[in-house]
């Protein structure tokens, strides 16, 4: 049966399970809208098309399924592109659909013609340009296919208007084929064997766990691992989640702003098997220091990751799921009892720094309220974070026992991903408790999301750590620059007036007394709510491994007498 | 050091515009880029030479990233491997009626061909190895080059294919790690 190039895509979109799609309408993506209208999935419109990008980033980290947003041709494409580099760098499967000018137009600066592949070539792990209606069957199939297979990623459809309009006969694809992608999925047996020769030689390991292991669903292979040979676990800041906080192997976050016992520990192991993370430099500190007496093993899907910051020994190349467990039955069970009571060691030392065991002095830490919050929702919500001192704090505080509730920006650090990566995370899953924290800074770049969350009755609560500054710049001026704060004073609007203004219920808190009751007040309340916290404006997070400086050199907390 | 890649990639819009915005992106420098059809309609194959300062890691780097196009079908690095490779070069001299003959008997040295005569000047086609050509170019130079153009490197291994597909960091693939390990491994 002849079907238009945008019904063509809306079956499509069906067949791939797609049931809401995150986007905005103009000129060149019209019949698209148009055909919309007889598909049973659920638009929503967003207020600004990065905040349909982050919704879609949402949705697929909180689902593990593919996210959609769409836009129109030239602003409404670029206004995506913060949140398409934002999935690209945290590999997060999301399709983005754009409208474009008719294919006999490109080329010749059309009204709102824009190079949109041209500008996203290096941001999506694959795009296309669409010019005739018979393409797009081909093109949705592949880009869902691409979208969340090996290392998942952005792709991004950019459809000509014309072939939205033309008929064609729609044959679905029953198959992909591509002849130039193979995602790998098994190590070699010859390279798992070394792998267990290397594991057999060592007595201080650590595991390093990133967001691959969530990814590729490896996180029970892990638990059998990790306890069979009793190695500790460390894990990035997107890795979170994926081996739970109180297991008494889990180490907790490494790097920048990771638990000292956690950096302290990878710098003195004699064997680092990095499962499913990249050796960002926030992670690694100064590459020459790094890990020095370590053997390192890297178990990654992307081999352009192998030796790219740090040179390992052994790369195995696969699936993590796969990879770890191959290696669970053919690892022999170890107790490393010495090794685990050095790191105890060091984190007995660190727990005395902790700001958990400040006495209170009547300011209100966002440590604290964090730590209260975790109390609060029994540490099972979803939680999404804003860019800055907030996010690192709720990393080290919201002690997570499972994957897919954690949703952060990590490797682009994008400011505003926040409120609306957690409506696109309530979509995916709207019986469960969503909290946004936001930064006073990055919660306004996004801020008019909130009427989004009103439209469509988004079930989150969001949470502004209210410091009057923007605090990490703050943090880096006051450590870096002999504390000359240059353009991070912020006035902001009074926000639960403005909250008000939207119509969403908001409570303003000062102390720490307040903090419980105000929480359990939000929970209350079906629907978004907005909590500000006017919380300590010049704290800072610690530890702290300044760029470039070597793992183990951390500013820690002064300790309060 | 110089590599020398294969890439046989799908013949489709844009393949090449991906394939040098990812050496851009990733900070390598192209020496020079031969690009063509392929006994298959659907396929075009490339031939890449490129600097790597660092050699076999860059290489590695170099070939995985390749992959990482959804395009590329299979890369090859041939650097250490038996293979013809060739370049070609137009090459316009200044020759008067009388010098003709000595461009010819220099030509005949390098079996390059003279293509075309003008009242002053001549085209000299040469194919051959790189130091073949940079040999021709250096002895014409004298006379004096008015123009010059090259096609860029080409390349084929010698015997059978070697086979499609070797992820890197999968299967052995030649290069030299210093393997801190290698005690253990071996
Ligand atoms: C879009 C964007 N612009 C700038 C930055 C740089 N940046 C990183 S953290 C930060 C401060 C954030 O302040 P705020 O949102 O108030 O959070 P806080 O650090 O105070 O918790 C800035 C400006 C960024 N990460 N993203």
């Amino acid at each position: 049966m002849k079907k238009t190039g945008a019904e063509i895509m809306w079956e499509c979109l069906v067949r791939e399970g797609v049931e809401v799609v995150f986007g905005y309408p103009g000129g060149a993506n019209m019949p698209i809208y148009d055909a919309m209208l007889n598909y049973p999935i659920h638009h929503v419109l967003v207020r600004h098309e990065q905040g349909g990008a982050h919704m879609a980033d949402g949705y697929a980290r909180a689902s593990g399924r593919v996210g959609v947003a769409m836009g129109t041709s030239g602003p409404g494409a670029t206004n995506l592109v913060t949140g398409i580099a934002t999935a690209m760098m945290d590999s997060s499967p999301v399709v983005f659909i754009t409208g474009q000018v008719a294919a006999h137009l490109i080329g010749g600066d059309a009204f709102q013609e824009i190079d949109v592949t041209g500008i996203t070539l290096p941001i999506t792990k694959h795009n296309y340009l669409v010019t005739r209606a018979d393409e797009i069957a081909e093109v949705v199939r592949e880009a869902f296919y691409i979208a969340r297979s090996g290392r998942p990623g952005p792709v991004l459809i950019d459809i000509c208007k014309n072939a939205q309009i033309e008929q064609t006969e729609f044959i679905y694809p029953e198959e992909v084929k591509l002849l130039g992608y193979q995602p790998p999925a098994r190590a070699p047996q010859a390279d798992l064997e070394k792998a267990v020769r290397l594991i057999e030689k060592a007595k201080r390991p650590v595991i390093l766990c990133g967001h691959g292991v969530i990814v590729s669903g490896a996180e029970e292979a892990l638990l059998h691992f990790a306890t069979k040979t009793q190695t500790p676990v460390a894990s990035t800041l997107l890795g979170l989640g994926a081996f739970p906080a109180s297991h008494p192997l889990a180490l907790g976050m490494m790097g920048m702003h990771g638990e000292a016992h956690t950096n302290l520990a990878i710098q003195n192991s004699d064997l680092i098997l990095a499962f499913g993370m990249r050796f960002d430099d926030r992670v690694t500190g100064n590459l020459k220091t790094y890990a020095p007496k370590a053997r390192k093993i890297h178990v990654e899907i992307d081999p352009s990751e192998v030796h790219k910051n740090v040179h390992v020994d052994l790369p195995l190349v696969g699936d993590l799921k796969n990879v770890v467990s191959d290696l669970v039955p053919m690892v022999d069970e170890y107790d490393h009892d010495e090794w685990l009571n050095e790191i105890n060691g060091w984190k007995y030392e660190a727990d005395e720094r902790s700001i958990m065991n400040w006495p209170e002095d009547g300011k209100l830490y966002v440590a604290h309220l964090i730590h209260d919050l975790w109390k609060a929702t029994g540490g099972g919500a979803i939680i999404t974070t804003d860019v800055g001192q907030h996010q690192m704090w709720t990393a080290q505080y919201y002690a997570l026992e499972k994957p897919n509730r954690w949703i952060t920006s990590g490797g682009s650090g994008t400011m505003g991903f926040g409120l609306p990566s957690a409506i696109g995370a309530w979509f995916a899953n709207k019986d469960q408790e969503i909290w946004a924290i936001a930064g006073d800074g990055g919660f306004q770049m996004t801020a008019a999301e909130l009427t989004t969350a009103v439209q469509e009755g988004a079930n989150v609560k969001v949470a502004i750590m209210n410091n009057n500054f923007l605090g990490m710049v703050r943090q880096w001026q006051e450590f870096f620059f002999e504390k000359r704060y240059s353009a991070v004073n912020m006035v902001s609007p009074d926000f639960v007036k403005l909250a008000d203004a939207h119509g969403v219920p908001a409570r303003r808190v000062t102390t720490r007394e307040e903090v419980d009751e105000a929480i359990q007040w939000a929970r209350s309340i079906a629907g978004p709510v907005v909590l500000e916290f006017r919380v300590e404006k010049e704290d800072a997070v610690y530890p702290m491994v300044p760029a470039g400086a070597s793992l183990d050199q951390m500013l820690r907390r002064p300790v309060k007498q | 050091m110089q590599y020398t890649f294969i890439a046989l990639v799908e013949n489709k819009p844009g393949v090449l515009n991906r394939v040098a915005s990812l050496f851009r992106r990733r900070n390598f420098n192209i020496e020079s880029l031969a690009v063509g059809r392929t006994e298959k309609p659907e396929v075009s194959r490339m031939t890449m030479v490129v600097d790597c300062p660092n050699g076999d890691v860059d290489a590695h780097k170099i070939e995985a990233n390749l992959y990482k196009l959804v395009n590329v079908i299979d890369v090859q690095d041939v650097s250490r491997q038996p293979s013809v490779t060739r370049d070609m070069a137009l090459i316009k001299v200044k020759a008067a009626p009388e010098k003709r003959a000595e461009v010819n008997s220099l030509a005949s040295i390098f079996r390059a061909r003279i293509v075309d005569v003008a009242t002053d000047s001549v085209i000299v086609e040469v194919t051959g190895t790189e130091e073949k050509i940079e040999g021709m170019v250096e002895l014409l130079r004298p006379l004096g080059i008015m123009e010059m153009v090259r096609t860029g490197q080409i390349a084929m291994t010698r015997g059978a294919n070697a086979g499609i597909r070797r992820m890197p960091g999968m299967e052995d693939n030649g290069y030299e790690y210093d393997l801190e390990a290698a005690e253990i491994l071996s």
